[in-house]
């Protein structure tokens, strides 16, 4: 074990698993330089041939990353923001989301499709979205969003050698935080969500970079008004750990979900669905969302904290459900 | 599959080869289009009769190894690259012996096992994962070509210009191979497409050339060239190939367009005087290569390679219920 940031986890899963399999090869914008450090050094390391710049160009880069997939290479391609896979969006939806299924099962296709996403920084729309509802909608790509070091690495690695496409979802500005990251080789499972703190009260899910807020929100009610919150983070969304979070739900009968992608149609919405499916008799409040609204994120800091789910609002929401009686 | 790298032109015992597998999607294709009209078919179908001395010309250079993307026109090409016609039948009819066990369909037919990455319903769609396969050839080093098949509609796709620009660049093993059969879906191309589509080429460095789609000679010629540079690592090629589809667009099109017209029967009866089949038939007649009652030999041959398939594909159970939910993960 050793205290590592986001960004070097990344980096060392891409080192161990490009010396681990030499099919592995990485391309995208400026790759090479690369902007969150997550690639940095690698061209050095590997050598142009398996780390090579693209041009601007993401129309293509999505559909060349399952080409080369096909011809039998493990492909990561980098799309710097989650905002540019929109222009790529083609590949990804009408592509790599059916080829398999299209074909009878003939396509194997290990392309790894990593992006940044999320708000937080002042930098707008363009650079801000969290695009994981459209993923989860298209039936066919498996989504990984890591809260932690350890996970960022063990994830990308399940990624890197999964035959299914996927995509790693970065948590943009935050590849600084650290964390504990085990020594040695090790994959994070698909399907298989961590619960981060236990309670007995309230069943908070929290997705990728929220799962920090749901933690500190958990300690403040803890503290202040002695309301126990299990926090589970799913890891990875396709696919989903259901059972995790129905038997929470079973255990706590309250609900609330902290996601920062836009309301309609979220990753929260699809688990309320489930969990009002599934585990209405266990309810004993209404299942609350914690989310953006349906606005694009705004450039000013003071907007931008007030759309983005935060602290504060994890904190009343779980207040009034626990003063809510059936 | 050639037999002599450089040559110029087929030799006698390929072309009778090229002949019969040309003869062989144009018999296809003619029984898709009369079982479509008879409410045979579960759909319609993009056909390719008229077209196939560029599908042939080109794949004759190719190799099991190589890759090819095909679009939504794609039994042609599937055909020609060695594709399996009673499991392209039953695709398109929908059953589970069908190459892609029936998830496809007519403009979905792959068979990845010989290099067929797959007829494609996005226009240009194939473009970025030929691209894709090349460059993954070119670091395996081991001479493999990839080929793009699409039309004049695709060339106004973004997604052609950039993958002229990638592959320029990186000199990939990558052929593009533009059937211009002059409309794009239902608009005449020269409404929809500015300048001359093999200039786009020339404008990233990669060379190109125009050839007539009909006469397979040209076409043979061009594409020879285009696979043997791009095995000797030399770069990406471009061939405009003009041509023309003597079907419509979409077999169901006399349907939904309701008597609308976008093209006149003397046009059409034109193109079929220049049908790429019975040019070679003469050719072959003319030449001394080939006598009649071998070509007879040939067709009768093909009627029943066709007719086995259609019997194939009709006996053939559909998919079972359980399938639906497979093949979307590996």
């Amino acid at each position: 074990m050793a205290k590592k940031r986001i960004i070097q986890a990344i980096n060392e899963a891409l080192v161990e698993e490009m010396t681990r399999d030499e099919r592995v090869i990485l391309f995208g914008e400026d790759v090479e330089i690369s902007l969150f450090g997550d690639t940095r050094g690698l061209s050095q390391r590997f050598g142009p041939s398996r780390i090579r710049n693209t041009p601007i160009s993401e129309t293509l880069i999505t559909g060349m990353a399952l080409g080369a997939a096909a011809a039998g290479h493990r492909v990561v391609a980098h799309m710097m923001f989650a905002n540019f896979t929109y222009t790529g969006f083609d590949s990804i939806a009408n592509q790599a989301a059916k080829l398999r299924y299209m074909t009878g099962g003939q396509a194997r296709l290990p392309v790894t499709y990593v992006a940044a996403y999320g708000g937080g920084r002042s930098i707008a729309a363009h650079h801000s979205d969290t695009p994981y509802p459209l993923l989860m909608n298209l039936g066919g790509i498996r989504v990984a969003v890591p809260a932690t070091p350890e996970d960022a690495k063990g994830l990308m690695k399940s990624c890197i050698r999964s035959d299914s496409p996927s995509f790693f979802l970065e948590a943009g500005g935050r590849g600084g935080e650290m964390g504990e990251v085990p020594d040695g080789d090790y994959v994070t499972p698909w399907g298989k969500a961590a619960v981060r703190c236990t309670g007995g009260d309230v069943t908070v899910v929290a997705i990728g970079s929220m799962v920090k807020l749901a933690m500190a929100a958990a300690e403040v009610l803890r503290n202040e008004h002695s309301i126990h919150v299990e926090v589970i983070d799913p890891r990875t969304l396709v696919p989903l750990d259901e059972d995790c979070i129905l038997s929470s739900v079973e255990k706590t009968g309250r609900l609330v979900l902290v996601d920062e992608s836009r309301d309609s149609c979220s990753a929260a919405s699809h688990i309320a669905a489930i969990v009002a499916d599934k585990a209405f008799g266990s309810l004993r409040a209404p299942i609350r969302r914690v989310t953006v609204p349906d606005v694009a994120m705004p450039y000013a800091p003071n907007l931008e904290r007030l759309v983005m789910p935060s602290v504060e609002r994890i904190v009343a929401t779980i207040q009034q459900l626990k003063d809510s009686r059936p | 599959m050639k037999e002599n790298p450089g040559d110029n032109r087929p030799s006698p015992a390929e072309r009778l080869a090229i002949y019969e597998r040309m003869l062989l999607i144009r018999r296809v294709e003619e029984r898709l289009g009369a079982d479509f009209k008879a409410g045979k078919l579960i759909a319609g179908v993009h056909l390719y009769s008229g077209q196939e001395a560029v599908g042939v010309g080109v794949c004759q250079h190719l190799r099991d190894a190589d890759w090819i993307a095909s679009n939504h026109r794609g039994h042609g090409h599937f055909l020609a690259k060695g594709g399996d016609v009673r499991a392209m039948m039953a695709e398109i009819h929908a059953k589970v012996t069908g190459v892609c066990k029936g998830m496809g369909g007519t403009m979905h037919v792959a068979d990845l096992s010989k290099g067929i990455l797959g007829a494609n319903g996005i226009v240009g769609g194939g473009i970025s994962l030929i691209c894709g396969a090349a460059y993954s050839q070119s670091l395996q080093g081991d001479g493999g070509v990839s080929v793009a098949f699409f039309g004049d509609g695709a060339s106004t796709q973004g997604v052609m210009s950039e993958a002229l620009n990638l592959s320029a660049l990186w000199k990939l093993p990558m052929i593009f191979i533009c059937e211009n059969n002059l409309f794009s879906e239902f608009s005449r191309s020269d409404t929809v497409v500015a300048g001359r589509i093999v200039d786009r080429a020339g404008a990233y460095g990669v060379p190109g050339v125009q050839v007539d789609g009909n006469d397979l000679d040209a076409v043979w010629a061009a594409a020879s060239q285009a696979v043997q540079r791009a095995r000797n690592g030399e770069g990406p090629s471009f061939i405009e190939a003009f041509t023309y589809r003597m079907s419509g667009h979409v077999e169901a099109e006399t349907g939904f367009l309701q008597g609308a017209k976008y093209r006149s029967e003397e046009e059409v009866q034109s193109w079929v005087e220049r049908d790429p089949i019975q040019r070679q038939r003469a050719q072959l007649l003319s030449t001394q290569q080939a006598t009649l009652d071998q070509l007879t030999d040939i067709e009768a041959r093909v009627l029943a390679q066709v007719e086995d398939a259609v019997q194939f594909a009709i006996d053939s159970p559909p998919p079972p219920p359980e399938q639906a939910l497979q093949f979307m993960f590996a």
